[in-house]
């Protein structure tokens, strides 16, 4: 492979500054919940999972990634950021009057946004419509959809996993982002959907559970993955919310911490404790 | 008995009919069309282009929350994407997906509901799609087509396919009388003339064209001169059409079937009372659900008749 574990987790550890810094100078945001993510997005850009041209967003042989989570946005933007679509420095105006770093998916205003979302439900719906597109074109372009576990709840999701165990794009792969939160409590109290392969597994689709927050474990499960091309792709991605900075998290008392930023005060800590 | 009969126009095809033939023979010339169906299309009239280009078309079961943003997703990939059920299904139950997947991100969607308004009769008001038109029109940047007969309805649909981002189509149920010649002139945003008159214009679409049509007829009997015009588009209306209207016959009526809140009324309102304020009066269903019956019970009993057209003429008569 052409990039290192190691080279991965010093880019993911890139990102979760980012996401810290550009959420606490907006001074609202989901820093948690885009923590969660950040290894699966970062195998995705810089693990020679996704081809993409910064220079050039709608080259139409792209693969595409479609955050259907919105609300991480954060990690998204970093990734995006570090990738070459706009300097680290620009995605300080998160969130900011004026500014494309909107709190949410906009692709109307960000080219390389892929599916504007912030109402849950609706990205694995649009990402079988690209994978079906780009099938019926005859590119060899894959889908990426991420979802969260508490977004499971939304009776779309189930519509589109059905349709796309009918249709059987194999250039369709989900990773469910499963942090085991969503904005009330526990997604286990909240509405339990698990076990959520099981469920992707009767409709059709190929199902993994691995470790997210495990660097190596989501390349492997993203190797795994785009090598079937027969039908649909779910990783089922264990993950924490706030990974990486969860002491600081538990010191506070609040391990879900959903839908706030980090104080300057904390989020100097949390730099500082993610080390170089 | 249909509406334009007094008038001497002829029946013709459902304008849901119109738009399926249409929509197949433009199929052929644009590969670029793709209809994703939510298992309705041998209603809504997507079916035979889903017979004749099987591999563009995707039924993706009931579940039109789905089809909408798969459409979505396809017309970000180049396609333009045709999707389609019941009025009232694509837009009260499929609404945040038009907002979200379609509006929000101006994606090149065309959403066509058939069975829209009353005359669908016997089934009842779950499928009558009398809120569409006003929840299409809170959209920002879609444009909303209300056609009047089978020939317009073919020229919508070509029209509609040819222009970039997301469109409204609304189709009926039921044969409508054909008003126009084959090969006519149209034009989104730019309202028919089907009658000058001096007195008072009615200003209606859909069906209710020829109902306007019958009631200008009959007024013609008593004298009084209505100038009818088909205000097919919607979004966006045709602000000088309505100016003219007004300044030159001084009163209005709007005529649809659809609800009184946010239809046609409320938008020829809202250029109105800020151009040219003359009287006005409204024929539609008002605020209330319908019911079964056949469908020119219905019309009669919700009034939506000529009679009722003219009844409200006078009343801006004075």
């Amino acid at each position: 492979m052409a990039v290192s574990i190691e080279e991965l987790q010093a880019k993911a550890k890139q990102l979760r500054k980012h996401i810290i810094r550009m959420t606490t100078a907006a001074g609202s945001g989901h820093p948690s919940s885009s923590l969660s993510a950040v290894e699966m997005i970062t195998a995705l850009y810089f693990g020679g999972f996704m081809k993409y041209r910064p220079q050039e967003p709608q080259w139409p042989s792209r693969d595409r990634f479609i955050l259907s989570k919105g609300h991480a946005v954060p990690a998204l933007y970093a990734a995006m950021a570090e990738a070459g679509y706009f300097t680290v420095e620009a995605t300080m105006s998160l969130r900011k009057l004026g500014s494309v770093f909107e709190g949410h998916p906009n692709m109307a205003r960000m080219p390389g946004i892929e599916a504007s979302t912030g109402s849950l439900g609706q990205g694995l719906s649009i990402g079988l419509g690209q994978a079906l597109g780009l099938r019926l074109d005859k590119l060899d372009s894959r889908v990426f959809v991420m979802t969260g576990d508490g977004e499971l709840d939304e009776g779309q999701v189930w519509e589109a996993a059905a349709a796309a165990g009918k249709f059987k794009p194999g250039n369709l792969t989900l990773i469910v982002d499963q942090n085991g939160y969503q904005q009330t409590g526990a997604t286990k109290d909240v509405l339990d959907m698990r076990p959520i392969a099981d469920k992707f597994a009767a409709f059709g689709w190929h199902t993994q559970v691995v470790n997210g927050n495990c660097q190596a474990n989501a390349f492997a499960a993203l190797t795994i993955a785009t090598n079937i091309k027969d039908r649909p792709t779910c990783i089922v991605s264990q993950t924490q919310k706030g990974f990486g900075i969860l002491p600081l998290l538990e010191a506070e008392g609040d391990l879900n911490y959903h839908g706030k930023p980090l104080s300057a005060a904390l989020a100097e800590k949390a730099i500082a404790f993610l080390g170089s | 008995m249909y509406y334009g009969e007094l008038s001497g126009l002829k029946l013709g095809a459902a304008t849901r009919d119109a738009f399926g033939d249409a929509l197949k023979e433009l199929g052929a010339k644009h590969p670029e069309v793709v209809v994703v169906d939510a298992d309705v299309g041998n209603s809504t009239r997507t079916e035979p282009f889903m017979k004749a280009f099987p591999e563009r078309s995707f039924n993706v079961g009931i579940a039109e929350s789905n089809m909408v943003s798969v459409a979505s997703g396809l017309a970000s990939c180049g396609k333009t994407a045709v999707c389609s059920s019941f009025a009232t299904f694509l837009l009260s139950n499929a609404f945040d997906q038009l907002r979200m997947s379609v509006a929000f991100p101006k994606m090149n969607v065309k959403f066509v509901g058939s069975h829209s308004g009353i005359s669908i009769g016997e089934d009842g008001p779950s499928q009558m799609g009398i809120e569409d038109v006003s929840l299409a029109c809170s959209l920002p940047g879609v444009k909303v087509i209300v056609p009047s007969d089978a020939v317009q309805t073919a020229a919508a649909t070509a029209a509609m396919l040819a222009e970039h981002g997301p469109i409204y189509l609304r189709t009926g149920r039921s044969k409508v009388a054909i008003l126009y010649p084959n090969g006519c002139d149209f034009q989104i945003g730019k309202a028919i003339q089907l009658r000058d008159g001096s007195d008072v214009t009615i200003i209606a679409n859909g069906l209710m064209v020829a109902a306007a049509v019958d009631a200008a007829t009959e007024l013609a009997k008593a004298g009084v001169s209505a100038r009818v015009l088909d205000m097919h588009t919607v979004k966006p209306v045709d602000e000088e059409a309505i100016v003219k209207a007004a300044r030159e016959t001084q009163r209005i009526v709007v005529v649809e079937e659809h609800l009184m809140h946010g239809g046609l009324g409320s938008v020829v309102a809202t250029v109105v009372s800020r151009t040219v304020p003359v009287p006005m009066a409204y024929v539609n269903v008002g605020d209330c659900f319908a019911e079964s019956g056949d469908p020119q019970g219905l019309l009669d009993k919700y009034g939506l008749n000529p009679a009722a057209i003219v009844a409200a003429v006078k009343s801006v008569m004075g």
